[in-house]
């Protein structure tokens, strides 16, 4: 029996079997992260959120997607149709190929690899091209200026980002994701890198294009940024996209900074409850900045990004090597 | 067998993408076509076992250099029609630059051996079992410190050059200065007037200051 599995076909099999393992909770997870988003912001505006549709609205996520499945997918005349059609798939396609490597439990990614980290990175810094193709493809002004901006933000925030995983890995020795949770069995990287953990999740806000730093959409100014000519499912698969990005950033903070799947209590065992609930803990974040914050100006978050976060995160990696080096704490390479 | 046909497929798509971005008509696509390039690269580095350097090539050119330079073609309105123009007159001009550089690659490859130490370390990319992130942090920070320091220093004189080339300070623009805004007070931003009828309030001190300041 266990011969079948290590053929190729086996292998094909179960890697399939455990990718919709993988998968399909995290598509329901997109699907109520927004439900989440609209009761939590609800709750904290004095309102009640949606709750109309089934018991406490809970089938709110899935009335919305048959709207948007019902309407038409309109291509502007002007656009680039190949390109138009391709973008909104990127978006969504790299927010779910990034899971392929994120360990929710001990060995449980499906595939652990010795430079997941570095994965991770790379696919999150090719989510910018999702935005861009659909802001030029569309042939419009609005579109076109939240590429623009989409652009500048997402390269500027990435250098510091760099640098807070190069510091991450200092501490951890190593570029395979489930080497980094583990090496977290005595403390969090939040502790000794809390400067750092605040600059990596408000990266994350902007490698998101989320509240405070969605000037991509500035639905005040732009329109809707880059998916103003979008409607019905292209609509749709942006929009998943953001929040499956989201979740997706939520489980890179809680695996680089918040032990992962580790139970932050000695006498509880640790497992993929505690990892779900340290990514739902940073859900919450996420809203709760939304429904707080006002949004950056374009000018101000470039200064933020470049002037603030980049030399604090650069001293702080030599000053972490150096004293690392110096007290002799480095982790065997 | 998988590993092979998967480098024939991707070394495939590498070729195809390569002369569509030679090829293809609008200079948007070809950038696309050069990013998909990239990453069939990428892809082949990967199945050559260096897995570093196929995320670092994703994360470098993809990521980084190649969003500015898509940047920058959709920004520029480039001309087609102008550009084909000239074909006929350029033609065997390029014609020749191919052929030379088509001969010089010819050659190089006919001449191209490989020392038996080196094609046995081919086999073992990374020698002492250690994953090849590992290898190649020994060598550069190693054996290669120098080099790998110089080259950084190189990079960094560009850098400062291409600041001074493009930075220019311009006085006229209005700058926001957040501390200074921060340590204003009521007092020297508020002022109670009382206007007379038929005369109006006069201009405030601090409103004239600033516009003798531009």
């Amino acid at each position: 029996m266990s011969l079948f599995w290590d053929t190729n076909l086996g292998i094909l099999i179960l890697t399939v079997l455990k990718t919709l393992a993988l998968v399909v909770p995290l598509l329901i997870g997109v699907a109520y992260l927004t439900f989440f988003e609209r009761k939590v912001m609800g709750a904290i505006q004095l309102r009640k959120g949606p709750n109309v549709v089934g018991p406490f609205g809970l089938w709110q996520p899935f009335a919305d997607a048959l709207k948007m499945l019902m309407k038409e997918t309109i291509i502007p005349t002007g656009a680039d149709k190949i390109l138009f059609v391709l973008a909104p798939m990127i978006t969504f396609g790299l927010a779910i190929i990034a899971w392929a490597v994120i360990p929710v439990n001990n060995g449980w990614g499906i595939a652990n690899i010795n430079v997941g980290i570095l994965y991770l990175f790379a696919i999150s810094s090719l989510g910018v091209y999702g935005v861009i193709v659909a802001g030029w493809a569309s042939n419009s002004k609005y579109a076109f200026l939240g590429a623009l901006r989409s652009a500048a933000q997402m390269v500027s925030y990435e250098v510091s980002m760099g640098f807070v995983i190069v510091t991450v890995l200092i501490l951890a020795g190593s570029l395979n994701l489930n080497a980094i949770v583990l090496a977290q069995k005595h403390f969090w990287f939040a502790v000794p890198l809390f400067p750092l953990f605040v600059i990596f999740f408000i990266s994350g806000l902007a490698e998101t294009n989320r509240a405070p730093f969605d000037l991509a959409e500035g639905e005040s100014e732009i329109v809707a940024g880059f998916f103003v000519e979008y409607s019905a499912m292209s609509f749709a698969l942006f929009f998943l996209g953001e929040y499956a990005n989201m979740i997706m950033i939520s489980g890179m903070t809680t695996v680089l900074f918040l032990g992962g799947w580790l139970s932050p209590l000695p006498f509880l065992p640790s497992g993929v409850f505690w990892f779900l609930l340290k990514v739902l803990i940073c859900l919450f974040v996420f809203v709760w900045v939304r429904a707080t914050l006002p949004r950056y100006r374009y000018d101000q978050l470039m200064a933020l990004g470049w002037k603030v976060f980049l030399p604090i995160s650069l001293v702080y990696l030599v000053a972490v090597a150096g004293v690392m080096e110096y007290a002799g704490w480095l982790p065997n390479a | 067998m998988i590993q092979n046909l998967a480098f024939y497929l991707f070394s495939f798509f590498l070729l195809a993408s390569a002369v569509m971005v030679v090829t293809s008509r609008n200079p948007v696509h070809a950038v696309l076509f050069l990013i998909l390039g990239f990453v069939n690269a990428a892809v082949l580095f990967l199945l050559a076992g260096a897995e570093f350097l196929a995320f670092v090539l994703v994360i470098v050119y993809v990521g980084a250099v190649a969003v500015l330079f898509l940047f920058v073609v959709m920004m520029l309105d480039v001309d087609f029609a102008a550009l084909h123009e000239g074909f006929q007159r350029y033609a065997p001009v390029g014609a020749l630059v191919a052929l030379i550089m088509f001969a010089e690659l010819a050659f190089i490859a006919g001449t191209w051996a490989i020392a038996p130490a080196g094609s046995a370390d081919r086999l073992f990319p990374t020698p002492d079992n250690v994953s090849n992130t590992v290898a190649l942090g020994q060598l550069i920070y190693t054996s290669y410190l120098p080099l790998f320091q110089l080259s950084g220093v190189i990079l960094l004189v560009a850098m400062i050059g291409a600041i001074v080339l493009t930075h220019r300070d311009r006085k006229r623009s209005l700058h926001q200065n957040i501390s200074k805004q921060h340590a204003r007070t009521p007092a020297q931003t508020l002022a109670m007037v009382r206007a007379p009828l038929g005369v109006g309030a006069a201009l405030p001190e601090r409103q004239r200051e600033e516009e003798t300041h531009r």
